[in-house]
């Protein structure tokens, strides 16, 4: 039986992997020293946190959980803020707690699908028109400042009236007036980059145009998405519930904060806990999500503020 | 300066053409019937098919066009459901209070944003620049709707001191129509308590649409204002012995001024926008509150000619933005 000679791993020379990725950890923690001195953005990331978690968790933790969907206890109708119902109850004895709680799930729901959307429509668009160029470029940008042209939540308004009011079509018509931001940005970063040296490089190197795409030009365009996403997180949850408010969106007894609003508004001012707790998430959560995205830019993309 | 002018006037007319391209694929091509929506919910078959053909809605899509837009040209929006009037009509009656509203409350926005954000950026650091900074944070967040509420109900309600909404109180006669502008009309009519009135009706809404534009008008400010003033020109004025108030208030802040202008442009577009919104809690008559009870009863021709009204009016604001920006800063009119 032969021994085999044990080679350990210094011997065979082989960096580990922090020496290997030593650059990137470099560049993270330099990330994270900047954002952690950044006040603002910490409480941001902070708020973000909570958010996620309550939306995580929410449904087991819940105290009256079969008060989600609307069930009715009239007895119990419009309760102040008690121990027993820490926001108080809404018309139909509901613990308005346990329905903010059921919100933010909800809303992480509708700020993930609207974002998402508008993503997949708007960078494919952005990169075929900054790679291809020309007419295609002209054709793209044109369809995409009609877009613009019109108030975002005016546009979809128009087209959740064509659908008909719901929260499915809400969402619909929010994704569908959401990507253009995406195309612009995506479309000048990739002219800037299409033209850089290491783009030359790569491409007389015999290099794909698929491969320069997702090696060279995506992960450049990845910041400016990144924080832009960050921001329309809060900012599409706030359409969500504008929608909602004006009776086009979620409809009772769905536990959206906007709808709930719209119908606290009954009942105040003498109870006003009902409308108050929802709208107080509301912008607790886009003032989280737009602390946060001001401070990945900053640690980002510093040069591409306002 | 001719040769632009005439550039970004072509361009605006081709992209007015495409949005009335976007609404018409939005009202005719869009699952659910138009035909089955105007003859309303009860309506029969016979009735459904009436409707078609008095619309012209069994014709070919591109005809169906040709007539939507021929129509529009001529100032025919076609009939609303819900007020049973021309929308043309209702438009005429509605905008104007809108107009109003937006004009109002950017003229607060920047009055006040302005000069917060420069105020902000000379006290860099300091406690009235937090205060400020915090302020304008909350802004961006803060749900138009609920804080017009809250307003409504603090003002409004509790201390009493306006209105709860609309725009004149229900006894109020309204002056004979001069511009249609209600403020404007009052004072020429020279019924000055008419016009407090509607002051004071207007005060509420127009501060809650303002509130998002002022928070970012105060950002752009602030930053540009940080930026200018540590310019070598700046130094140099300082260096010179030129008042404090002269150099912030003449030299930096012309230049500042640029990027503000565009946020200001930017941010006409977002407050049409919110008319919607802010009309909606304060019942102000405009043709915010018009598209929105329009759009909840699915009353097709309104919500479409709102839309175009709209994005007509953001195209002509941002066409004034960039004139003035060339104007002001010679070097974009090659481009």
């Amino acid at each position: 039986m032969t021994t085999k000679k044990h080679i350990s791993l210094e011997e065979l020379q082989v960096p580990s992997w922090v020496e290997r990725n030593q650059s990137t950890i470099r560049q993270m923690k330099l990330y994270m020293h900047t954002f952690r001195r950044n006040s603002s953005a910490m409480l941001g990331l902070g708020i973000v946190i909570v958010f996620l978690i309550t939306a995580a968790i929410g449904p087991w933790v819940v105290p009256y959980p079969e008060d989600a969907q609307g069930t009715i206890h009239l007895e119990i109708k419009l309760l102040p803020p008690s121990a027993a119902h820490w926001f108080g109850t809404d018309e139909v004895g509901d613990d308005v707690l346990t329905r903010v709680i059921i919100g933010a799930r909800v809303s992480l729901k509708i700020g993930l699908i609207i974002t998402g959307i508008a993503i997949l429509i708007g960078v494919p668009l952005g990169l075929i028109a900054g790679l291809v160029g020309g007419r295609t470029d002209e054709l793209i940008m044109r369809f995409t400042d009609v877009f613009l042209s019109v108030p975002g939540l005016i546009l979809a308004i128009a087209i959740v009236g064509a659908l008909g009011p719901g929260i499915q079509n809400a969402m619909l018509a929010l994704s569908l007036v959401w990507w253009p931001g995406y195309v612009r940005l995506v479309q000048a970063k990739t002219l800037s980059l299409k033209n850089s040296i290491y783009v030359d490089a790569a491409r007389s190197m015999g290099a794909s145009n698929m491969r320069i795409v997702f090696v060279h030009i995506l992960p450049n365009c990845s910041s400016p998405i990144v924080v832009k996403a960050s921001m329309d997180m809060g900012l599409a949850i706030l359409g969500a519930a504008s929608l909602g408010f004006l009776g086009l969106g979620a409809q009772p007894p769905f536990p959206e904060w906007g709808a709930m609003i719209s119908y606290g508004r009954n009942y105040l001012p003498d109870w006003w806990w009902y409308s108050f707790f929802p709208g107080m998430c509301i912008f607790l959560t886009v003032l989280g999500f737009n602390l946060m995205g001001d401070g990945l830019r900053d640690i980002l993309d510093p040069r591409s503020r306002e | 300066m001719l040769n632009f002018f005439l550039r970004r006037s072509i361009f605006m007319f081709g992209t007015l053409f495409a949005l009335l391209i976007l609404t018409f694929v939005i009202s005719h091509v869009a699952p659910g019937d138009p035909a089955v929506l105007a003859a309303g919910p009860d309506a029969t078959k016979e009735m459904v098919e009436t409707v078609r053909k008095e619309y012209g809605l069994d014709k070919p899509l591109p005809l169906q066009f040709l007539v939507y837009a021929g129509n529009i040209l001529q100032g025919d929006f076609g009939h609303s459901i819900f007020s049973g009037r021309e929308v043309a009509d209702d438009l005429m009656r509605y905008f104007p209070a809108t107009f109003e509203l937006v004009v109002f409350s950017i003229f607060i926005a920047v009055l006040l944003g302005v000069p917060l954000g420069v105020l902000s950026a000379v006290k860099k650091n300091t406690w009235i620049d937090h205060f400020i900074r915090i302020f304008s944070a909350s802004g961006v967040g803060v749900p138009m709707f609920w804080l017009g509420m809250l307003l409504q109900f603090y003002f409004g309600l509790h201390l009493g001191w306006l209105p709860l909404g609309g725009q004149l109180a229900i006894m109020t006669d309204p002056p004979a129509p001069i511009t249609h502008l209600l403020i404007i009309d009052s004072l020429l009519r020279l019924q000055f308590d008419v016009a407090l009135e509607a002051l004071q009706h207007i005060l509420l809404p127009a501060v809650t649409l303002c509130f998002p534009a002022l928070a970012s008008i105060i950002r752009v400010n602030r930053a540009e204002m940080l930026e200018t003033l540590n310019e070598d020109y700046i130094t140099n004025s300082k260096a010179q012995g030129i008042s404090t108030l002269r150099i912030v208030g003449l030299y930096a802040l012309r230049n500042a001024m640029l990027p503000t202008l565009a946020m200001i442009g930017l941010r006409f577009g977002w407050m049409l926008g919110g008319t919607v919104l802010v009309e909606s809690v304060f019942d102000f008559p405009g043709v915010g509150l018009y598209a929105v009870q329009t759009a909840v009863s699915s009353d097709f021709e309104p919500i479409m000619a709102v839309t175009l009204l709209l994005g007509f009016f953001f195209m002509v604001a941002n066409f004034i933005v960039d004139i003035l920006y060339s104007l002001l800063d010679p070097r974009l009119q090659g481009k």
